[in-house]
Protein backbone atom coordinates (compact mmCIF):
# COMPACT_ATOMS: atom_id res chain seq x y z
CA UNK A 1 0.00 0.00 0.00
CA UNK A 2 1.93 3.05 -1.22
CA UNK A 3 1.23 6.72 -1.26
CA UNK A 4 -0.25 8.19 -4.43
CA UNK A 5 2.30 9.01 -7.10
CA UNK A 6 2.70 12.74 -7.56
CA UNK A 7 2.94 14.12 -11.10
CA UNK A 8 4.93 17.32 -11.73
CA UNK A 9 6.25 18.75 -14.99
CA UNK A 10 9.78 19.42 -13.74
CA UNK A 11 11.76 18.23 -10.75
CA UNK A 12 14.86 20.19 -9.76
CA UNK A 13 17.28 18.31 -7.53
CA UNK A 14 19.17 20.57 -5.13
CA UNK A 15 18.36 23.93 -3.57
CA UNK A 16 21.74 25.58 -3.87
CA UNK A 17 22.03 28.79 -5.85
CA UNK A 18 21.95 26.94 -9.20
CA UNK A 19 18.78 24.97 -8.47
CA UNK A 20 17.08 28.07 -7.11
CA UNK A 21 17.96 30.10 -10.20
CA UNK A 22 16.54 27.33 -12.40
CA UNK A 23 13.41 27.41 -10.24
CA UNK A 24 13.12 31.16 -10.64
CA UNK A 25 13.39 30.93 -14.46
CA UNK A 26 10.94 27.99 -14.59
CA UNK A 27 8.50 30.12 -12.57
CA UNK A 28 8.88 33.00 -15.04
CA UNK A 29 7.70 30.56 -17.71
CA UNK A 30 4.95 29.14 -15.46
CA UNK A 31 6.42 25.65 -15.54
CA UNK A 32 5.04 23.72 -12.61
CA UNK A 33 7.94 22.32 -10.65
CA UNK A 34 9.39 21.41 -7.29
CA UNK A 35 12.92 21.75 -5.88
CA UNK A 36 13.96 18.73 -3.83
CA UNK A 37 16.60 19.37 -1.17
CA UNK A 38 18.16 16.65 1.00
CA UNK A 39 18.84 19.15 3.81
CA UNK A 40 18.13 22.85 3.96
CA UNK A 41 18.52 25.60 1.35
CA UNK A 42 22.26 26.05 0.63
CA UNK A 43 22.90 22.81 2.47
CA UNK A 44 26.49 22.15 1.50
CA UNK A 45 27.39 25.75 2.45
CA UNK A 46 25.95 25.06 5.90
CA UNK A 47 27.69 21.75 6.48
CA UNK A 48 30.61 21.13 4.16
CA UNK A 49 32.84 24.21 4.40
CA UNK A 50 35.69 25.14 6.72
CA UNK A 51 35.12 27.90 9.26
CA UNK A 52 37.21 30.72 7.78
CA UNK A 53 36.17 30.24 4.14
CA UNK A 54 34.91 33.23 2.19
CA UNK A 55 33.73 33.34 -1.42
CA UNK A 56 36.40 33.89 -4.07
CA UNK A 57 34.14 36.42 -5.82
CA UNK A 58 33.75 39.97 -4.47
CA UNK A 59 30.31 40.71 -3.04
CA UNK A 60 29.13 42.81 -5.95
CA UNK A 61 29.50 39.68 -8.09
CA UNK A 62 27.19 37.67 -5.81
CA UNK A 63 24.17 38.67 -7.84
CA UNK A 64 21.31 36.32 -8.55
CA UNK A 65 18.47 37.15 -10.98
CA UNK A 66 16.62 40.17 -9.56
CA UNK A 67 18.58 39.80 -6.33
CA UNK A 68 21.83 41.77 -6.26
CA UNK A 69 24.14 42.03 -3.27
CA UNK A 70 22.74 44.95 -1.30
CA UNK A 71 25.00 45.00 1.77
CA UNK A 72 27.45 47.68 2.86
CA UNK A 73 30.68 46.17 1.49
CA UNK A 74 30.50 45.51 -2.26
CA UNK A 75 34.26 44.89 -2.50
CA UNK A 76 34.34 42.43 0.41
CA UNK A 77 33.89 38.67 0.29
CA UNK A 78 30.93 36.84 1.83
CA UNK A 79 31.59 34.58 4.80
CA UNK A 80 29.86 31.22 4.79
CA UNK A 81 26.98 32.32 7.09
CA UNK A 82 26.54 35.32 4.77
CA UNK A 83 26.43 33.05 1.71
CA UNK A 84 23.75 30.95 3.42
CA UNK A 85 21.80 34.12 4.23
CA UNK A 86 22.16 35.43 0.68
CA UNK A 87 20.97 32.22 -0.96
CA UNK A 88 18.19 31.73 1.59
CA UNK A 89 17.06 35.32 1.01
CA UNK A 90 16.88 34.65 -2.72
CA UNK A 91 14.85 31.46 -2.11
CA UNK A 92 12.42 33.40 0.07
CA UNK A 93 12.11 36.33 -2.36
CA UNK A 94 11.36 34.05 -5.29
CA UNK A 95 9.04 31.84 -3.19
CA UNK A 96 10.83 28.85 -4.67
CA UNK A 97 8.81 25.63 -4.18
CA UNK A 98 11.55 23.96 -2.15
CA UNK A 99 10.91 20.76 -0.23
CA UNK A 100 13.64 20.59 2.36
CA UNK A 101 14.77 17.39 4.10
CA UNK A 102 13.69 15.40 1.06
CA UNK A 103 16.52 13.21 -0.17
CA UNK A 104 16.35 11.71 -3.64
CA UNK A 105 17.19 8.02 -3.44
CA UNK A 106 16.63 7.04 -7.07
CA UNK A 107 15.94 8.52 -10.50
CA UNK A 108 14.82 6.14 -13.25
CA UNK A 109 13.63 6.47 -16.81
CA UNK A 110 9.91 5.70 -17.34
CA UNK A 111 7.62 6.16 -20.37
CA UNK A 112 6.26 9.41 -19.01
CA UNK A 113 9.74 10.81 -18.33
CA UNK A 114 11.45 10.15 -15.00
CA UNK A 115 10.49 8.46 -11.78
CA UNK A 116 12.02 10.27 -8.82
CA UNK A 117 11.96 8.33 -5.56
CA UNK A 118 12.59 10.28 -2.38
CA UNK A 119 12.60 9.28 1.25
CA UNK A 120 9.08 10.69 1.46
CA UNK A 121 7.39 9.51 -1.73
CA UNK A 122 7.48 9.10 -5.48
CA UNK A 123 7.20 11.73 -8.19
CA UNK A 124 6.79 11.27 -11.94
CA UNK A 125 8.07 14.15 -14.03
CA UNK A 126 8.55 14.86 -17.73
CA UNK A 127 11.75 16.80 -17.22
CA UNK A 128 14.39 16.89 -14.54
CA UNK A 129 17.23 19.30 -13.74
CA UNK A 130 20.17 18.05 -11.72
CA UNK A 131 21.47 20.88 -9.54
CA UNK A 132 23.04 18.72 -6.90
CA UNK A 133 26.47 20.31 -7.20
CA UNK A 134 29.89 19.58 -8.62
CA UNK A 135 31.66 18.98 -5.31
CA UNK A 136 29.81 16.32 -3.31
CA UNK A 137 32.70 13.93 -2.72
CA UNK A 138 36.34 14.75 -2.02
CA UNK A 139 38.70 13.13 -4.51
CA UNK A 140 41.48 11.33 -2.70
CA UNK A 141 44.25 9.68 -4.74
CA UNK A 142 44.82 5.93 -4.46
CA UNK A 143 48.24 6.56 -2.93
CA UNK A 144 46.46 7.64 0.27
CA UNK A 145 46.18 3.96 1.22
CA UNK A 146 49.98 3.87 1.59
CA UNK A 147 50.09 6.56 4.31
CA UNK A 148 51.71 5.05 7.43
CA UNK A 149 49.51 4.55 10.48
CA UNK A 150 49.46 7.31 13.05
CA UNK A 151 49.16 10.14 10.52
CA UNK A 152 45.75 11.78 10.55
CA UNK A 153 44.36 12.15 7.03
CA UNK A 154 41.52 14.48 6.23
CA UNK A 155 39.69 15.95 3.28
CA UNK A 156 38.57 19.60 3.11
CA UNK A 157 35.08 18.39 4.17
CA UNK A 158 36.56 17.12 7.43
CA UNK A 159 38.74 20.18 8.02
CA UNK A 160 37.14 22.97 10.08
CA UNK A 161 40.03 24.93 11.55
CA UNK A 162 43.69 24.32 12.50
CA UNK A 163 42.85 23.77 16.18
CA UNK A 164 41.36 20.39 15.39
CA UNK A 165 44.60 19.19 13.74
CA UNK A 166 47.27 17.39 15.73
CA UNK A 167 50.22 19.63 16.54
CA UNK A 168 53.24 19.08 14.32
CA UNK A 169 53.86 19.18 10.59
CA UNK A 170 51.07 19.15 8.01
CA UNK A 171 51.42 17.92 4.44
CA UNK A 172 48.87 19.53 2.13
CA UNK A 173 48.43 17.79 -1.19
CA UNK A 174 47.15 20.08 -3.95
CA UNK A 175 47.55 23.80 -4.67
CA UNK A 176 44.12 24.94 -5.82
CA UNK A 177 42.26 27.68 -3.92
CA UNK A 178 41.58 25.12 -1.18
CA UNK A 179 45.19 23.99 -0.89
CA UNK A 180 46.73 27.46 -0.76
CA UNK A 181 44.12 28.79 1.67
CA UNK A 182 44.53 25.88 4.06
CA UNK A 183 48.33 26.05 3.76
CA UNK A 184 48.28 29.69 4.83
CA UNK A 185 45.80 29.24 7.66
CA UNK A 186 47.50 26.15 9.07
CA UNK A 187 50.94 27.78 8.85
CA UNK A 188 49.62 30.74 10.86
CA UNK A 189 48.54 28.29 13.57
CA UNK A 190 52.23 27.54 14.14
CA UNK A 191 52.34 24.19 12.36
CA UNK A 192 55.07 23.63 9.74
CA UNK A 193 53.39 23.19 6.35
CA UNK A 194 54.65 21.36 3.28
CA UNK A 195 52.57 21.95 0.14
CA UNK A 196 52.62 19.54 -2.84
CA UNK A 197 52.16 21.47 -6.07
CA UNK A 198 51.19 19.97 -9.42
CA UNK A 199 49.22 21.70 -12.15
CA UNK A 200 47.76 24.92 -10.75
CA UNK A 201 46.18 28.23 -11.76
CA UNK A 202 48.01 31.33 -10.55
CA UNK A 203 46.14 34.66 -10.35
CA UNK A 204 46.84 37.97 -8.60
CA UNK A 205 43.97 39.10 -6.37
CA UNK A 206 43.95 42.54 -7.99
CA UNK A 207 45.20 43.70 -11.36
CA UNK A 208 45.67 47.33 -12.38
CA UNK A 209 43.77 48.34 -9.24
CA UNK A 210 40.72 46.17 -9.80
CA UNK A 211 39.75 42.72 -8.62
CA UNK A 212 41.04 40.09 -11.02
CA UNK A 213 37.53 38.64 -11.25
CA UNK A 214 36.27 42.08 -12.34
CA UNK A 215 38.62 41.64 -15.29
CA UNK A 216 37.43 38.08 -15.89
CA UNK A 217 33.85 39.29 -16.10
CA UNK A 218 34.27 42.58 -17.96
CA UNK A 219 36.91 41.54 -20.49
CA UNK A 220 34.57 38.76 -21.62
CA UNK A 221 36.82 35.88 -20.56
CA UNK A 222 34.16 34.50 -18.24
CA UNK A 223 31.55 34.75 -20.98
CA UNK A 224 33.47 32.48 -23.32
CA UNK A 225 31.05 29.74 -24.33
CA UNK A 226 31.73 26.04 -23.89
CA UNK A 227 31.44 25.44 -27.63
CA UNK A 228 34.08 28.12 -28.36
CA UNK A 229 36.75 26.61 -26.09
CA UNK A 230 39.55 24.66 -27.79
CA UNK A 231 40.11 21.99 -25.18
CA UNK A 232 36.83 21.87 -23.30
CA UNK A 233 37.64 18.71 -21.37
CA UNK A 234 40.76 20.35 -20.00
CA UNK A 235 38.94 23.61 -19.19
CA UNK A 236 36.38 21.61 -17.23
CA UNK A 237 39.06 19.83 -15.20
CA UNK A 238 41.09 22.93 -14.30
CA UNK A 239 41.84 23.34 -10.60
CA UNK A 240 40.30 26.40 -8.94
CA UNK A 241 42.51 29.52 -9.10
CA UNK A 242 44.90 30.35 -6.25
CA UNK A 243 42.73 33.08 -4.74
CA UNK A 244 41.44 33.98 -1.31
CA UNK A 245 38.80 36.52 -0.28
CA UNK A 246 40.21 38.80 2.42
CA UNK A 247 39.57 42.37 3.51
CA UNK A 248 43.12 43.27 2.41
CA UNK A 249 42.47 41.84 -1.06
CA UNK A 250 45.80 40.09 -0.72
CA UNK A 251 47.31 37.81 -3.36
CA UNK A 252 47.93 34.27 -2.14
CA UNK A 253 50.27 32.74 -4.72
CA UNK A 254 53.14 30.35 -4.14
CA UNK A 255 55.70 33.16 -3.74
CA UNK A 256 53.59 34.59 -0.91
CA UNK A 257 53.25 31.19 0.75
CA UNK A 258 56.94 30.48 0.41
CA UNK A 259 57.91 33.85 1.89
CA UNK A 260 55.55 33.12 4.79
CA UNK A 261 57.40 29.86 5.44
CA UNK A 262 55.50 27.14 3.58
CA UNK A 263 57.79 24.53 2.06
CA UNK A 264 56.85 23.96 -1.57
CA UNK A 265 57.47 20.53 -3.08
CA UNK A 266 56.48 18.86 -6.36
CA UNK A 267 53.36 16.83 -7.04
CA UNK A 268 52.99 13.84 -4.72
CA UNK A 269 54.07 11.05 -7.06
CA UNK A 270 53.77 8.12 -4.70
CA UNK A 271 54.38 6.88 -1.18
CA UNK A 272 56.95 4.11 -1.09
CA UNK A 273 57.98 2.32 2.11
CA UNK A 274 56.39 5.09 4.15
CA UNK A 275 58.28 7.76 2.25
CA UNK A 276 56.40 10.40 0.24
CA UNK A 277 58.11 10.94 -3.13
CA UNK A 278 57.58 14.23 -4.95
CA UNK A 279 57.93 15.00 -8.65
CA UNK A 280 61.09 16.74 -9.82
CA UNK A 281 59.01 18.61 -12.39
CA UNK A 282 58.05 21.51 -10.10
CA UNK A 283 59.85 24.15 -12.19
CA UNK A 284 57.77 23.28 -15.23
CA UNK A 285 54.51 23.43 -13.29
CA UNK A 286 55.56 26.94 -12.22
CA UNK A 287 56.49 27.86 -15.81
CA UNK A 288 53.16 26.62 -17.19
CA UNK A 289 51.15 28.57 -14.59
CA UNK A 290 53.24 31.75 -14.96
CA UNK A 291 52.96 31.67 -18.76
CA UNK A 292 49.23 31.04 -18.58
CA UNK A 293 48.73 33.93 -16.17
CA UNK A 294 50.81 36.14 -18.47
CA UNK A 295 48.60 35.28 -21.44
CA UNK A 296 45.48 36.05 -19.40
CA UNK A 297 46.88 39.47 -18.37
CA UNK A 298 47.72 40.13 -22.05
CA UNK A 299 44.07 39.41 -22.85
CA UNK A 300 42.97 41.91 -20.20
CA UNK A 301 45.40 44.55 -21.53
CA UNK A 302 44.24 44.04 -25.12
CA UNK A 303 40.66 44.45 -24.03
CA UNK A 304 41.53 47.53 -21.93
CA UNK A 305 43.28 49.21 -24.88
CA UNK A 306 40.06 48.96 -26.85
CA UNK A 307 38.08 50.49 -23.94
CA UNK A 308 39.62 53.97 -23.61
CA UNK A 309 37.11 55.22 -21.01
CA UNK A 310 38.24 52.48 -18.66
CA UNK A 311 39.64 53.66 -15.36
CA UNK A 312 42.44 51.33 -14.39
CA UNK A 313 46.06 51.54 -13.36
CA UNK A 314 48.96 50.76 -15.68
CA UNK A 315 49.61 47.19 -16.83
CA UNK A 316 51.49 45.07 -14.30
CA UNK A 317 53.61 41.97 -14.61
CA UNK A 318 54.37 39.77 -11.64
CA UNK A 319 57.57 38.11 -10.53
CA UNK A 320 57.87 34.54 -11.83
CA UNK A 321 57.24 31.85 -9.25
CA UNK A 322 60.57 31.31 -7.49
CA UNK A 323 61.78 27.74 -7.77
CA UNK A 324 63.05 26.30 -4.48
CA UNK A 325 66.63 25.09 -5.11
CA UNK A 326 66.91 22.29 -4.39
CA UNK A 327 63.32 21.24 -3.90
CA UNK A 328 62.81 18.30 -1.61
CA UNK A 329 62.08 15.08 -3.51
CA UNK A 330 61.18 12.84 -0.59
CA UNK A 331 59.81 13.09 2.93
CA UNK A 332 59.84 10.22 5.38
CA UNK A 333 56.33 10.02 6.81
CA UNK A 334 57.43 7.66 9.59
CA UNK A 335 59.86 9.99 11.33
CA UNK A 336 57.22 12.11 13.11
CA UNK A 337 57.84 15.34 11.19
CA UNK A 338 54.43 15.08 9.49
CA UNK A 339 51.48 14.46 11.80
CA UNK A 340 48.59 15.07 9.43
CA UNK A 341 47.82 15.14 5.71
CA UNK A 342 45.10 17.21 4.02
CA UNK A 343 43.96 15.90 0.64
CA UNK A 344 43.13 19.09 -1.24
CA UNK A 345 42.98 17.09 -4.44
CA UNK A 346 39.62 18.19 -5.75
CA UNK A 347 36.02 17.12 -5.62
CA UNK A 348 33.57 15.23 -7.75
CA UNK A 349 29.81 15.02 -7.97
CA UNK A 350 27.86 12.13 -6.48
CA UNK A 351 25.42 10.46 -8.88
CA UNK A 352 24.94 7.19 -7.03
CA UNK A 353 21.19 7.83 -6.89
CA UNK A 354 20.97 8.33 -10.65
CA UNK A 355 19.83 5.03 -12.17
CA UNK A 356 20.06 6.24 -15.75
CA UNK A 357 23.16 5.37 -17.78
CA UNK A 358 24.45 8.88 -18.39
CA UNK A 359 27.68 8.73 -16.39
CA UNK A 360 31.01 7.76 -17.98
CA UNK A 361 33.66 5.46 -16.50
CA UNK A 362 35.24 8.41 -14.67
CA UNK A 363 31.96 9.18 -12.92
CA UNK A 364 31.30 12.26 -15.05
CA UNK A 365 27.93 13.11 -16.49
CA UNK A 366 27.85 13.12 -20.30
CA UNK A 367 26.25 16.39 -21.30
CA UNK A 368 26.30 18.97 -24.06
CA UNK A 369 26.09 22.38 -22.45
CA UNK A 370 23.86 21.05 -19.67
CA UNK A 371 21.65 18.88 -21.91
CA UNK A 372 22.32 15.36 -20.64
CA UNK A 373 23.28 13.05 -23.51
CA UNK A 374 21.14 9.92 -23.89
CA UNK A 375 18.42 11.08 -21.49
CA UNK A 376 15.82 13.29 -23.21
CA UNK A 377 14.33 15.82 -20.80
CA UNK A 378 17.24 15.60 -18.35
CA UNK A 379 19.40 18.67 -17.72
CA UNK A 380 22.22 19.64 -15.40
CA UNK A 381 23.41 22.99 -14.05
CA UNK A 382 26.28 24.08 -11.82
CA UNK A 383 29.14 22.05 -13.30
CA UNK A 384 32.46 23.66 -14.34
CA UNK A 385 32.32 25.44 -17.72
CA UNK A 386 28.84 23.99 -18.25
CA UNK A 387 27.94 26.63 -20.85
CA UNK A 388 30.40 29.41 -20.04
CA UNK A 389 33.64 29.83 -18.14
CA UNK A 390 31.68 31.49 -15.31
CA UNK A 391 29.21 28.60 -14.94
CA UNK A 392 30.09 27.59 -11.39
CA UNK A 393 30.20 31.11 -9.97
CA UNK A 394 27.05 32.57 -8.38
CA UNK A 395 26.69 35.23 -11.07
CA UNK A 396 27.13 32.55 -13.76
CA UNK A 397 23.94 30.68 -12.93
CA UNK A 398 21.46 33.03 -14.57
CA UNK A 399 22.70 32.79 -18.18
CA UNK A 400 23.06 29.03 -17.92
CA UNK A 401 19.63 28.64 -16.33
CA UNK A 402 17.99 30.71 -19.09
CA UNK A 403 19.69 28.62 -21.79
CA UNK A 404 18.77 25.35 -20.11
CA UNK A 405 15.16 26.32 -19.48
CA UNK A 406 14.91 27.37 -23.14
CA UNK A 407 16.04 23.83 -24.12
CA UNK A 408 13.64 22.34 -21.58
CA UNK A 409 10.68 24.36 -22.90
CA UNK A 410 11.45 23.30 -26.46
CA UNK A 411 11.55 19.68 -25.32
CA UNK A 412 8.21 20.05 -23.52
CA UNK A 413 6.70 21.67 -26.62
CA UNK A 414 7.94 19.35 -29.34
CA UNK A 415 10.01 16.59 -27.76
CA UNK A 416 13.28 17.80 -29.30
CA UNK A 417 16.28 17.37 -27.02
CA UNK A 418 19.16 19.61 -28.11
CA UNK A 419 21.41 22.23 -26.61
CA UNK B 1 51.26 26.63 -42.62
CA UNK B 2 54.30 25.55 -40.61
CA UNK B 3 56.45 22.79 -42.13
CA UNK B 4 58.27 21.00 -39.35
CA UNK B 5 58.04 17.52 -40.85
CA UNK B 6 55.43 16.46 -38.30
CA UNK B 7 52.23 14.86 -39.60
CA UNK B 8 50.02 16.50 -37.04
CA UNK B 9 46.76 15.48 -38.72
CA UNK B 10 47.70 11.81 -38.39
CA UNK B 11 48.64 12.32 -34.72
CA UNK B 12 45.39 14.10 -33.92
CA UNK B 13 43.41 11.42 -35.76
CA UNK B 14 45.25 8.72 -33.79
CA UNK B 15 44.43 10.51 -30.56
CA UNK B 16 40.75 10.56 -31.46
CA UNK B 17 40.81 6.89 -32.50
CA UNK B 18 42.51 5.83 -29.26
CA UNK B 19 39.99 7.75 -27.19
CA UNK B 20 37.35 5.21 -28.15
CA UNK B 21 39.74 2.20 -28.10
CA UNK B 22 41.47 2.41 -24.71
CA UNK B 23 43.03 -1.06 -24.94
CA UNK B 24 44.93 -0.12 -28.11
CA UNK B 25 46.64 2.67 -26.18
CA UNK B 26 48.46 0.20 -23.93
CA UNK B 27 52.02 -0.11 -25.26
CA UNK B 28 54.97 -2.20 -24.12
CA UNK B 29 58.44 -1.03 -25.12
CA UNK B 30 61.32 -3.47 -25.07
CA UNK B 31 65.09 -3.51 -25.14
CA UNK B 32 67.62 -6.32 -24.97
CA UNK B 33 71.15 -6.06 -23.68
CA UNK B 34 74.10 -8.42 -24.11
CA UNK B 35 77.29 -8.13 -22.09
CA UNK B 36 80.41 -7.93 -24.23
CA UNK B 37 83.43 -7.59 -21.93
CA UNK B 38 84.33 -5.45 -18.97
CA UNK B 39 81.80 -2.62 -18.74
CA UNK B 40 81.06 -2.82 -22.46
CA UNK B 41 77.55 -3.96 -23.39
CA UNK B 42 75.47 -3.90 -26.56
CA UNK B 43 71.74 -3.19 -26.46
CA UNK B 44 69.22 -3.55 -29.23
CA UNK B 45 65.61 -2.56 -29.81
CA UNK B 46 63.24 -3.66 -32.54
CA UNK B 47 59.92 -5.14 -31.51
CA UNK B 48 57.28 -3.51 -29.32
CA UNK B 49 53.63 -4.03 -28.51
CA UNK B 50 50.87 -1.52 -29.20
CA UNK B 51 47.59 -0.82 -31.02
CA UNK B 52 46.45 -4.24 -29.89
CA UNK B 53 49.27 -6.26 -31.49
CA UNK B 54 52.97 -6.82 -32.08
CA UNK B 55 54.78 -4.04 -33.92
CA UNK B 56 58.30 -3.59 -35.18
CA UNK B 57 60.75 -0.86 -36.08
CA UNK B 58 61.80 -0.95 -39.75
CA UNK B 59 65.11 -2.38 -38.62
CA UNK B 60 66.96 -3.28 -35.46
CA UNK B 61 68.72 -0.38 -33.72
CA UNK B 62 71.72 -1.01 -31.52
CA UNK B 63 73.52 1.00 -28.84
CA UNK B 64 76.99 0.42 -27.47
CA UNK B 65 77.59 1.42 -23.88
CA UNK B 66 80.77 1.45 -21.88
CA UNK B 67 82.65 3.67 -19.45
CA UNK B 68 85.44 6.11 -20.30
CA UNK B 69 89.12 5.31 -19.91
CA UNK B 70 89.43 7.34 -16.70
CA UNK B 71 87.33 4.56 -15.14
CA UNK B 72 89.79 1.99 -16.48
CA UNK B 73 87.32 0.95 -19.17
CA UNK B 74 87.81 0.79 -22.91
CA UNK B 75 85.31 3.53 -23.81
CA UNK B 76 83.56 1.65 -26.59
CA UNK B 77 80.37 3.64 -26.18
CA UNK B 78 78.48 6.27 -24.22
CA UNK B 79 77.89 5.71 -20.53
CA UNK B 80 74.39 4.53 -19.64
CA UNK B 81 73.78 7.77 -17.72
CA UNK B 82 74.61 9.74 -20.86
CA UNK B 83 72.04 7.65 -22.72
CA UNK B 84 69.48 8.80 -20.15
CA UNK B 85 70.35 12.39 -21.09
CA UNK B 86 70.05 11.42 -24.76
CA UNK B 87 66.61 9.96 -24.07
CA UNK B 88 65.46 13.09 -22.25
CA UNK B 89 66.88 15.46 -24.86
CA UNK B 90 65.42 13.62 -27.82
CA UNK B 91 62.03 13.19 -26.17
CA UNK B 92 61.77 16.91 -25.32
CA UNK B 93 63.01 17.88 -28.79
CA UNK B 94 60.47 15.64 -30.52
CA UNK B 95 57.86 17.23 -28.27
CA UNK B 96 58.94 20.74 -29.23
CA UNK B 97 58.55 19.87 -32.92
CA UNK B 98 55.15 18.28 -32.42
CA UNK B 99 53.74 21.06 -30.27
CA UNK B 100 55.18 23.68 -32.65
CA UNK B 101 53.43 22.01 -35.58
CA UNK B 102 50.17 21.83 -33.65
CA UNK B 103 50.45 25.54 -32.81
CA UNK B 104 51.46 26.53 -36.35
CA UNK B 105 54.96 27.65 -35.33
CA UNK B 106 57.67 27.28 -38.00
CA UNK B 107 60.93 26.01 -36.48
CA UNK B 108 64.28 26.82 -38.10
CA UNK B 109 66.57 25.19 -35.57
CA UNK B 110 66.23 23.49 -32.21
CA UNK B 111 69.27 22.65 -30.15
CA UNK B 112 69.38 21.34 -26.63
CA UNK B 113 72.36 21.10 -24.31
CA UNK B 114 72.04 18.86 -21.28
CA UNK B 115 74.01 18.65 -18.07
CA UNK B 116 73.42 16.11 -15.36
CA UNK B 117 75.24 16.56 -12.08
CA UNK B 118 76.29 13.47 -10.17
CA UNK B 119 78.52 12.78 -7.19
CA UNK B 120 80.39 9.49 -7.58
CA UNK B 121 80.42 8.94 -3.81
CA UNK B 122 77.01 7.36 -4.39
CA UNK B 123 77.86 4.64 -6.92
CA UNK B 124 81.23 4.06 -5.31
CA UNK B 125 79.58 3.39 -1.96
CA UNK B 126 81.69 6.00 -0.16
CA UNK B 127 78.78 7.97 1.32
CA UNK B 128 75.37 6.36 1.80
CA UNK B 129 73.74 9.80 1.95
CA UNK B 130 74.70 10.49 -1.67
CA UNK B 131 72.37 9.04 -4.25
CA UNK B 132 73.62 7.00 -7.18
CA UNK B 133 71.79 8.95 -9.84
CA UNK B 134 71.70 12.55 -10.96
CA UNK B 135 71.16 15.24 -8.32
CA UNK B 136 70.14 17.73 -10.91
CA UNK B 137 69.62 17.81 -14.66
CA UNK B 138 69.74 21.05 -16.60
CA UNK B 139 68.36 21.32 -20.13
CA UNK B 140 69.10 24.46 -22.16
CA UNK B 141 67.24 24.94 -25.42
CA UNK B 142 68.29 27.27 -28.23
CA UNK B 143 65.34 27.60 -30.54
CA UNK B 144 65.11 29.69 -33.70
CA UNK B 145 61.47 29.91 -34.77
CA UNK B 146 58.80 32.24 -36.11
CA UNK B 147 57.41 32.96 -32.66
CA UNK B 148 57.81 35.31 -29.72
CA UNK B 149 60.03 34.41 -26.78
CA UNK B 150 56.90 33.82 -24.69
CA UNK B 151 55.46 31.46 -27.30
CA UNK B 152 58.74 29.56 -27.46
CA UNK B 153 58.80 29.28 -23.66
CA UNK B 154 55.24 27.96 -23.76
CA UNK B 155 56.27 25.46 -26.43
CA UNK B 156 59.08 24.13 -24.27
CA UNK B 157 56.84 24.02 -21.16
CA UNK B 158 54.20 22.08 -23.06
CA UNK B 159 56.77 19.63 -24.43
CA UNK B 160 57.83 18.86 -20.83
CA UNK B 161 54.21 18.43 -19.83
CA UNK B 162 53.69 15.82 -22.54
CA UNK B 163 57.09 14.10 -22.42
CA UNK B 164 57.34 10.44 -21.39
CA UNK B 165 61.05 10.58 -20.56
CA UNK B 166 60.65 13.82 -18.59
CA UNK B 167 57.99 12.03 -16.54
CA UNK B 168 60.17 8.92 -16.12
CA UNK B 169 63.09 11.03 -14.90
CA UNK B 170 61.14 13.36 -12.61
CA UNK B 171 58.77 10.82 -11.05
CA UNK B 172 59.37 7.47 -9.39
CA UNK B 173 58.71 4.33 -11.41
CA UNK B 174 58.36 0.81 -10.09
CA UNK B 175 61.15 -1.38 -11.40
CA UNK B 176 61.18 -5.15 -10.98
CA UNK B 177 64.37 -7.03 -11.75
CA UNK B 178 64.27 -10.83 -11.88
CA UNK B 179 66.75 -13.55 -12.61
CA UNK B 180 65.40 -16.56 -14.51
Amino acid sequence: MGRAIERITTVVIGAGHAGLVISRVLAEHSVDHVVLERGEVANSWRRERWDSLRLLTPNWQSRLPGYPYSGPDPDGFLTIPEVVEHISGFAATTSAPVRTHTAVTSVKRIDAGYQVVTDSGEIWCRTIVLASGAANIARVPKVSTAVPQGIECLTPFEYHNPDRLPSGGVLIVGASATGVQLAHEILKSGRPVTLCVGEHVRLPRTYRGRDVLWWMENSGVWNERYDEIDDLERARRLPSPQLVGTAERATLDLNVLRAAGVEIVGRLATIRDGCALFSGGLANHFALADLKMGRLLDTFDDWARAAPQLEAGPPERFEPTRVPRPSRLSLDLRDGEIRSIVWATGFRPDYRWLNVSVVNSRGELRHDGGVVVGAPGMYVIGLPVLRRRKSTFILGAENDARDIVRCLLRYLADGVSTS
Amino acid sequence: MAQNGVNIDALLAAREALRSAPEAANFTWRASCRWQSGTHAKSTVQGFHGLGGEQSHKSEFSFETDHPEIFASEDKGATPVELVLVGLASCLTAGVATVAQNRGIQLRSVEAKLEGKMNLYGILGIDSDVRNGYDDIKVTFHIDADASKKDIEALVAQSQKRSAVYDIVTNPTNVTVEVV
